[in-house]
C-alpha cells in the first residue's frame, strides 16, 4: 500500500504542466471561441451543409470503378455485358473448372446439389416444373428445376464460380457455361450459341420461368403473417400423442452431448454415446464433469504460450534446466521432417529417451491449436 | 488409516475419538454401494465419499470447504497473461459446431450457437453462428471500400474512416438465418437446441443508418424501389432490399458487442438488417446499387425461397416471423433430480418486440405466461423464465410467443397446413422437449 502515493506523488507534476499547456492553447485560439461557433451556425442556416455538417464525407466513385464493381445482371438483363458462348466451349470449361464438384452433367450431388435434372420438356413448354408439385417421388430439388431467371445463371457464375477462384471466367466463358447447362437440361440444342442478343428469348424456355409467387406480407416488416394460431390456455384442443421423435440413430448423430453442455448448473448434457438410462429418476443424480474441447488460449505469441503452461519451470531458452533449452531441441532436429507435427505431439503426449531419461510428462492442458503454435516456434530455431 | 481401504471408499477423514471400529468400517467397504454402507459410514461420521455417485457429507462439511484448495492458498496469474481474455477452460465445452451432414463443404457451411448454455439475450461475438458461402476472410480495413451506385444523384465511395466518422447508432438485435430449424418440416432430426436453433444469435450493432447514407448520395425518391447489398468476398453474396426497408432501420456496421465486427460476421462491414433473415445481412459489404427491379440473385431464385405445395415458390420471403425456444432443459440435456427448475428460453419477432411468452409442461393442453426477463426490445431475442416443479413423471415443455403486433407462433401442423412438408426455410413453429421418466430430455413433435 505504501507504493500507490508516490506513483501519484510522481505523476502530480506533468499533470499540472498538461494543464498549463491546456490554458495556453485555448488562449492561442485552437479551441473554438462562442464567436467561432456562432459564425459557424450563421453559414447557412436552413442549409444541408449546416444540418447534416457529414453529407461532404466520403468522394464521388470514378467510372472506372463503377464499371469494376457493379457487375450485377437483372432480370430484365440490365448489366449484360455483350458477348456470347457455344455450348461446345462450355463444356470444354465445364470439364475442366467445373465437373470436379458438379459432375461431368451438372447431376452430381457428391459436392453440392445437382443443377441439372428433373425438368421435362412438358415442364419447358408450361413453365412449370411438375417435379415441384405434391406427389413428386423425383429426390431432388435441381437448380434448373427451381430457377425461374436465365439472368440468376449467368450473374452467379460471373461473380462466384468456379468455386476457388471466382470472377476468373470471361464474359464469353460465361455465356458458354450457362449454355452447356441450359443445353444439359435440353432449354436449347448441342449447336447453340448463347449471346446478349438471344438471352431473353432463351428466358421463354426456362423450365420453371412460371414457378415463382411474390408474396407481400412475408417481404414487409408490417405484413400479416400467412399462418395464424390462437393463445388458447386452458384444455385445448391437441393429440398429446407424439407424432415424431429423434430416431435412434440420431442419438449420437451430432457427437456426445454430455461434451457440448457446461459441467454446472440445473442440468447436464446427456451421454449420447450410451442407451438412456433405463430406470426413473428418483433421486438426485451426480455426473462427473468431463471438459472435452480444449479451448485455444487464444495466445498467439509462442513465448507468451510456453509461460503459461510452465514450459519454462523445465526447459530454459537456450538451456538445458530438467529438459533441453528450447533452442537445443531445435538443433538436435533441424532438418527432420514433419518436425512440427513431431514436435506437437511430444508436447501434447510427453516422451522421454531422446534428450536422456528423464521423462516428460503429458501436457493434455495444451490445446492442439496452441501446441501447434509452439511447436511452429521451436521448429524455427525458438527464436 | 490404510492406503486401501481410502482408495475403495475414498478419503476417511481422522476421525477425533476414532470411534469407526475395524469391523464396522469393513462392513461399510463391503456394503459400499447399498443404501446401508451409506448410512453406516454416514452415521459414524468419519467418511466423505469422493468415488462414487453420491456424494457423502461427513459431519464437518465437505471437502470443497474444509480443504482449502490451491487457488484460496497459493498465488494466482498475472495480469495481461492474455491481452485478449478468453473463457474459463470449464466452459470448454461450449462451442461452435457443425452438424454433420448438413453440408459438404466447409467453406459453404453452418456452425451452430450453443444455445443451450447461454444466458440474458446476448450471443458472446466467439460464438455468434457462422453462416459462409465461399469462406470467409479477414480484410483489411484499411483498404475496404464501400461504394453507392444506381439510382443516385452521386454515386460515392467511402473508406472506413470516412464511415466511422459518420453519426453512428448502437441497437441490439438478431439474427437469424433463414433456414433456422429447416430439417424438421417433416420431422424430428436434431438432438438439441444447438442443431434445432442454433443459426441463431442476437448481439448489440453499431454503424451508420443505411437511410444516412443514402441520403447523402441523394437516392431517387421516385424511381428507386430497391436496393441491392453486395459483398467483398468470392461469393459477393448479393440480396433485394425494398426502399423501406432501407430507409427504416438497417445498418451499415462495422462493430458488434463493443468490438469490431469479428471476421467471421464481416469484418470489417457487414449490412445489418433488423428482423429479416441473415443472408440479407450482406458480410464484408463492398456495395449498395439503388435500382427499379429486384434482382432474382441466386439467394433470392434458387435458395431461401418457399417451395409451397402446389409446387410453386414464394420469393422474397425474408421476415423472421415471431418464434420462441426453451433452452434449459432442452434436447439431450437431462434433469439431475426432481423438483424446481427454472425453465428458460428465447422469444424473437422480425416483425417488433415480444408481447408474451406461454410456456406449458403438458404437450400444449394448457399454457401459463412466463416472466419476461428484460430489455425487451423489438427485432431482438427476449429472455423468458418461468416456475415448474417436476414430479418425475413424462412432461412435455413447449414455449409459445405473441409478438407485439398480435401474431401467435404457430404449431408446427399448421405451418404445415399452409406451406406443405417439402418447405426449407421460415420454419417458426413451437418446439416440443419430451421430459421422460429417466430425466432425459429429447426432441419431439407433438400438437
Amino acid at each position: 500500500m505504501n507504493a500507490l502515493p508516490s506513483i501519484f506523488a510522481a505523476r502530480r507534476r506533468p499533470a499540472a504542466t498538461l494543464a498549463a499547456a491546456l490554458v495556453l492553447t485555448a488562449s492561442a485560439g485552437l479551441f473554438p471561441t462562442t464567436a467561432a461557433w456562432a459564425q459557424a451556425a450563421a453559414a447557412g442556416p436552413g442549409s444541408a451543409a449546416a444540418a447534416k455538417p457529414w453529407h461532404s464525407i466520403g468522394r464521388d466513385a470514378t467510372p472506372a470503378e463503377v464499371r469494376a464493381w457493379d457487375i450485377d445482371v437483372r432480370p430484365d438483363f440490365k448489366g449484360l455485358p455483350k458477348g456470347s458462348g457455344s455450348v461446345s466451349l462450355g463444356e470444354q470449361v465445364w470439364e475442366a473448372k467445373c465437373a470436379s464438384c458438379h459432375g461431368v452433367f451438372g447431376e452430381s450431388n457428391e459436392v453440392f446439389t445437382p443443377i441439372v435434372g428433373g425438368t421435362t420438356a412438358a415442364d419447358i413448354e408450361r413453365g412449370r416444373v411438375k417435379n415441384l408439385e405434391e406427389g413428386s417421388t423425383f429426390p431432388q430439388k435441381t437448380t434448373m428445376m427451381k430457377v425461374a431467371t436465365v439472368s440468376t445463371l449467368w450473374d452467379y457464375i460471373n461473380r462466384a464460380m468456379p468455386w476457388n477462384a471466382p470472377k476468373s471466367l470471361t464474359a464469353d466463358e460465361v455465356y458458354a457455361t450457362v449454355a452447356y447447362i441450359l443445353n444439359l437440361a435440353n432449354v436449347v440444342p448441342a449447336d447453340f450459341v448463347l449471346s446478349d442478343q438471344n438471352i431473353a428469348e432463351v428466358q421463354k424456355r426456362m423450365p420453371n420461368r412460371n414457378g415463382m409467387v411474390f408474396y407481400e406480407p412475408l417481404w414487409r416488416v408490417d405484413g400479416k403473417g400467412d399462418v395464424q394460431n390462437v393463445a388458447c390456455m386452458k384444455d385445448c384442443p391437441i393429440d398429446p400423442k407424439v407424432r415424431s421423435s429423434l430416431p435412434d440413430f440420431a442419438r449420437d448423430a451430432h457427437g456426445n452431448i454430455q461434451e457440448q453442455n457446461r459441467v454446472i448448473g440445473p442440468v447436464r448434457g446427456a451421454d449420447t454415446t450410451r442407451p438412456p438410462r433405463a430406470e426413473p429418476l428418483t433421486q438426485r443424480i451426480e455426473i462427473a464433469p468431463v471438459v472435452v474441447a480444449q479451448a485455444n488460449s487464444g495466445l498467439s505469441d509462442p513465448r507468451l504460450l510456453v509461460n503459461a503452461n510452465s514450459c519454462t519451470a523445465c526447459h530454459g531458452m537456450d538451456k538445458k534446466i530438467v529438459g533441453p533449452g528450447f533452442t537445443e531441441i531445435a538443433a538436435k532436429h533441424a532438418g527432420k521432417t514433419d518436425l512440427e507435427a513431431y514436435l506437437a505431439g511430444k508436447i501434447q503426449q510427453g516422451g522421454v529417451g531422446v534428450f536422456g531419461q528423464i521423462p516428460m510428462p503429458p501436457q493434455p492442458q495444451v490445446s492442439a491449436a496452441d501446441a501447434a503454435t509452439i511447436a511452429r516456434w521451436i521448429a524455427a530455431g525458438a527464436k | 488409516m490404510s492406503k486401501d481401504l481410502s482408495e475403495v471408499i475414498g478419503r476417511v477423514l481422522p476421525a477425533p475419538e476414532n470411534h469407526l471400529s475395524t469391523e464396522l468400517m469393513e462392513a461399510a467397504r463391503k456394503a459400499r454401494r447399498s443404501f446401508m454402507g451409506k448410512a453406516l459410514a454416514m452415521g459414524a461420521g468419519a467418511v466423505a465419499s469422493a468415488a462414487g455417485a453420491t456424494k457423502a457429507l461427513a459431519a464437518e462439511g465437505e471437502d470443497a470447504i474444509l480443504k482449502l484448495p490451491e487457488h484460496t492458498t497459493g498465488l494466482g496469474a498475472p495480469v495481461a497473461l492474455h491481452g485478449y481474455g478468453v473463457p474459463s477452460k470449464w466452459e470448454a465445452n461450449l462451442q461452435r459446431r457443425e452438424s454433420p451432414g448438413l453440408t459438404r463443404v466447409s467453406q459453404a457451411s453452418v456452425s451452430f450457437t450453443p444455445l443451450q448454455g447461454l444466458f440474458g439475450i446476448i450471443t458472446p461475438s466467439g460464438l455468434h453462428f457462422e453462416r459462409h458461402h465461399q469462406g470467409w476472410w479477414d480484410i483489411d480495413p484499411s483498404k475496404h471500400r464501400l461504394m453507392v451506385n444506381g439510382l443516385v444523384k452521386r454515386q460515392r465511395v467511402f473508406t472506413m474512416d470516412d464511415l466511422m466518422r459518420l453519426p453512428s447508432v448502437s441497437r441490439i438485435h438478431f439474427i437469424e438465418c433463414g433456414a433456422n430449424s429447416a430439417p424438421e418440416w417433416g420431422n424430428v432430426a436434431l438432438p438439441s437446441v444447438q442443431y434445432t436453433h442454433g443459426m441463431l444469435s442476437c448481439s448489440e450493432f453499431t454503424g451508420v443508418l443505411l437511410s444516412t447514407l443514402l441520403e447523402m448520395c441523394g437516392y431517387d425518391k421516385k424511381n428507386g424501389k430497391y436496393v441491392l447489398a453486395e459483398g467483398a468476398d468470392g461469393s459477393s453474396m448479393t440480396r433485394t432490399l425494398s426502399i423501406e426497408q432501407a430507409m427504416d432501420d438497417c445498418i451499415v456496421a462495422w462493430a458488434m458487442n463493443g468490438e469490431m465486427l469479428r471476421p467471421e460476421n464481416g469484418y470489417p462491414l457487414r449490412l445489418v438488417v433488423p428482423g429479416v433473415q441473415g443472408v440479407s445481412w450482406v458480410k464484408y459489404l463492398r456495395r449498395l446499387e439503388v435500382g427499379d427491379m429486384k434482382w432474382a440473385t441466386k439467394d433470392e431464385a434458387v435458395h431461401y425461397i418457399d417451395h409451397m405445395p402446389d409446387g410453386t415458390h414464394r420469393q422474397y420471403t425474408g421476415i423472421q416471423e415471431c418464434k420462441s425456444v426453451i433452452t434449459t432443459p432442452s434436447g439431450s440435456q437431462t434433469l439431475l433430480d426432481r423438483g424446481y427448475y427454472n425453465v428458460t428460453g428465447l422469444a424473437w419477432s422480425g416483425r417488433g418486440s415480444i408481447k408474451r411468452v406461454d410456456v406449458s409442461v403438458d404437450g400444449g393442453r394448457n399454457w401459463r405466461t412466463a416472466r419476461l426477463e428484460g430489455p425487451v426490445l423489438p427485432k431482438a431475442l427476449t429472455r423468458f423464465n418461468i416456475d415448474w416443479v417436476w414430479d418425475g413423471k413424462p412432461a412435455i415443455l413447449q414455449s409459445r410467443a405473441i409478438d407485439s403486433t398480435g401474431y401467435v407462433q404457430p404449431k408446427i401442423n399448421q405451418l404445415r397446413a399452409v406451406r406443405g412438408t417439402r418447405s426449407v426455410y421460415h420454419q417458426n413453429a413451437i418446439q416440443s422437449w419430451l421430459v421422460s421418466e429417466n430425466g432425459e430430455v429429447s426432441n419431439v413433435q407433438v400438437y
